[in-house]
Order: structure tokens, then sequence, then C-alpha cells
């Protein structure tokens, strides 16, 4: 196993994820804003899944609650069962195509927000609307680009 | 492949250890008490990230604020001036009939209506997760800020501070599925309980018995019977009663006053038996 080297910088880029969660948009676009941690946590678990896994997808979780107002664990529930599902078939996950994974991070992402909202149904009585899965289909698009930034700066970093 | 996860517990045992720890504090937040402590605590610790959101909203609004043209500012001052003098008058018509209401309630030997203390809070610019109708303030404990108190704009009720840091609060608004208020229509005096419904345009009017007089167009006020907001702001105003006769109660939705998704400026109350309880404080002292 190779020693860990530039963690800070991962934590660096899930502070911006973090910061794009709250930043505000014009109120029209607020149902469109794509999950910046959880799609920036699962390239992490991806590429790194020894140093990047249900750990720190509990604790970003944890913050994203906190941050966004849901009730406390819910969050941090759903990153961690994701970022479980991202670790366990990271070798596969890899050799898909960008445009196969963009696909399977949307499949992730519904999982996501399915396990949001059964949990916000079951601890508030939310109700279901269909606006609230557009996230899922913004965070398919961003996948590509968002893959191809984080690559370039795991790579320029040497983070290990 | 077998050295890969050798560090720490395997990946299922830290999920299952995860899973456990969220049911805990969905638990904890959601079915006690110390929810209010523990979520004050966490509002305070990421209060920072609050502000650097909010960052560049300010800078934007604040330069567009310099780039202004005088003539445009003059033109406010002067609207504004017209509106302050207009208001001016309707007060000096309100003192009059709040003395006279004073003199009458005591002839009738009931506890006068105490005019409590506000402070002017600004809503920071950060996003909150469609689930959860809330909005960070950015006044804390710092301002005197407790948690419970009421908040209104300039229309009507807006909601209530659930948890406050020493710089920033979060206020739950009244169109929140967690929130439910107890309001009386004005024009008959009903009693009643208006819950959120997640929408933010939309309340609904619950226990509403079907022989109940209530119309399309009837202004809901706070009735002060929940101890938590001051007697007599306006809420809501009933905009659909559906009558079924196969159901015990009314169907009725009523439209809150305040623009729930757009609000920039709010004031915070201090209802009046709380101002009263701080001064005997402070005689006492």
């Amino acid at each position: 196993m190779r020693p860990a080297q530039g963690i800070g910088f991962i934590y660096l880029s899930l502070l911006a994820a973090l910061l794009l969660t709250v930043i505000p948009v014009p109120f029209q676009f607020s149902l469109y804003r794509p999950d910046w941690v959880l799609l920036v946590l699962m390239y992490w678990a991806l590429a790194l899944p020894r140093r990047v896994n249900i750990g720190t997808a509990f604790f970003m979780g944890l913050l994203t609650d906190v941050l966004v107002g849901t009730v406390l664990g819910v969050n941090a529930l759903a990153f961690s069962v994701v970022a479980f599902v991202v670790a366990v078939n990271h070798l596969k996950i890899r050799n898909f195509s960008v445009i196969q994974q963009s696909l399977l991070m949307g499949l992730m992402l519904a999982l996501y927000q399915l396990l949001l909202f059964w949990l916000s149904h079951f601890l508030t009585g939310v109700n279901f609307r269909a606006a609230y899965l557009w996230p899922v289909l913004t965070g398919m698009m961003v996948w590509p680009w968002l893959f191809w930034l984080l690559r370039r700066y795991r790579r320029q970093l040497k983070i290990q | 492949m077998n050295d890969f996860f050798n560090r720490g517990p395997a990946l299922g045992l830290r999920l299952v250890l995860a899973i456990a720890c969220s049911v805990g504090l969905m638990f904890v937040d959601r079915y006690t008490e110390s929810s209010t402590q523990v979520r004050s605590f966490l509002t305070s610790a990421v209060s920072p990230l609050f502000y650097a959101a909010s960052l560049p909203e300010s800078l934007i609004s604040g330069a567009s604020e310099q780039l202004m043209s005088q003539q445009q500012l003059l033109s406010e001052n002067h609207q504004l001036k017209a509106r302050l003098l207009n208001q001016e008058a309707q007060l000096q018509l309100l003192t009059f009939l709040q003395q006279e209401n004073d003199k009458l309630r005591a002839l009738l030997g009931s506890a006068p209506v105490v005019q409590g203390q506000r402070l002017i809070a600004e809503v920071l610019a950060v996003y909150s997760h469609p689930f959860a109708h809330q909005v960070v303030l950015n006044k804390g404990t710092n301002d005197g800020i407790t948690v419970h108190q009421p908040i209104i704009d300039e229309k009507g009720v807006v909601g209530q501070v659930v948890s406050v840091g020493p710089t920033s609060s979060r206020a739950l608004l009244i169109s929140d599925n967690t929130h439910a208020i107890s309001v009386r229509a004005e024009r008959t005096g009903v009693r009643t309980v208006a819950e959120g419904l997640g929408q933010s345009d939309r309340l609904r009017v619950i226990h509403l018995p079907l022989s109940t007089d209530i119309r399309e167009g009837d202004r809901l006020l706070t009735s002060g019977l929940d101890g938590r907001f001051p007697e007599g702001y306006p809420v809501a105003e009933v905009t659909q009663v559906i009558k079924e006769a196969s159901q015990p109660f009314m169907t009725v939705y009523a439209k809150p006053y305040a623009s729930l998704d757009r609000i920039r400026h709010v004031l915070i109350l201090w209802p009046g038996s709380q101002v009263e309880a701080v001064r005997q404080a402070e005689e006492e002292n």
C-alpha cells in the first residue's frame, strides 16, 4: 500500500463542493442544483477507494444535513450507502467509458434521492414531487466534466 | 486485492456502523428535546461557511448600490420620505387608538397587550433543501436571539427561530411540513390551526367541522394561543374551501401573506411577556 499523499487536497475539493451546495442561485434554478458533494465523493470513492469511503461519506453527509437543514443523519445515511456501492464496485466502474459512467452515476444519484425522500417521508411526512428528481439529470450532465476536472486535479497534485 | 481495505474494519462493517449512527442521529434529532442544543452547536460550527457562501451575492449587491446614480438615489429617497410621512400620520391615529384600547381593557379588568421589542435581521442568501423550508438569518446569540422567537416580515408571519449560533440562526418557515401555527379568523373569530404543506404558497387549515363559518378571502390572524406567536399578526388568506358531506372536516387551504420564497429582511420579535420577564429579572437584580 502506497503512503497517503495529499489527503488535504481531497478535503479541499469536498469543502468547495459544500460551498457550491449552499451558494445562492436565482430562485428558478434552485431545483436544478446538482448534488455537488455526492458527485465529488463518488469521484474520490472511484479513484481512491482506500482513502475516501464510508467514513468520509458519513461525515460529509452530516455536514450537508447541517448546512441544508434536513433532519440530521438523513444525508449521512444516503451518502454512506452510495459510497459503499461505488467503493465495492470501483474496479468495474473504472472500466466503463465516461458516457456509461455518467449513466451509472445517474442511477446512483437516483438511489440517493430515493433514500433521501423515503427517510424524510417517514420522519417529517414530505410529499413527493417529480421536480425533486431534477438533480439526477443535471448531475448526469455534470459528471463527465467533473470527472475530467478532478482527474487533472488529482494528477497535478499527485494525490494518492 | 487482499490487502485492499486492510486498515480498519471491512467495508460492509463500516456501512453497518454508518447506518447505525445515522439512524441514531435521526431519532435524536426528530424525537428528543436535546436536538435544539445539538443543532445550535452545529449551526455555530458551520456559520463561517454560510457567510463564505453568501459573500459573492453580498459583494454584487454592494457594488450595484455603489454604482447607483445620484438621480436614482434622490428619487428613491423622495419616495421613501413620502411613505414615511404617510405612515407617521397613520401611527398618530394608532397611538390614540391604543391608549383608548388600554383604557377600555383596564375598565374590563383584562391585561393590556404589551408591545414587544423587535430587531431587523437579514436573510443570508444560502440554499435550503426543498424538503426543509428554512432560512438562515444573520443574527444570533450575540444579538440576544433565543430559540422559538417569532419572525415576521412587512406583510405577515414568516416563521420561528429553531436553532441559534453566535452570529447566525436558522428559522423554520410556516410553510414547512413540520410547522403548525394557531390562528383565528378575523371576520368570525373561529380559532383553528394552519399547518405547512411543504409548498411556499399554501397552508392547510385543519380540524374545521362542516358547519364552521369560513369563506374564501377570510383573513387568518395569529391567535396567541400557542404561546409562541403574539396575538393579531396576519398569517394567511383563505383561498379554497372544499366541503364534502362524507368527510368529518372541511378541507381549507390558505395562502400566506408573507412571500416565503423570496424573503430578504425580517423582523425578529420579542413577545411582550418575555420583555416583561426580562424587565422583572433586571429589577430583581
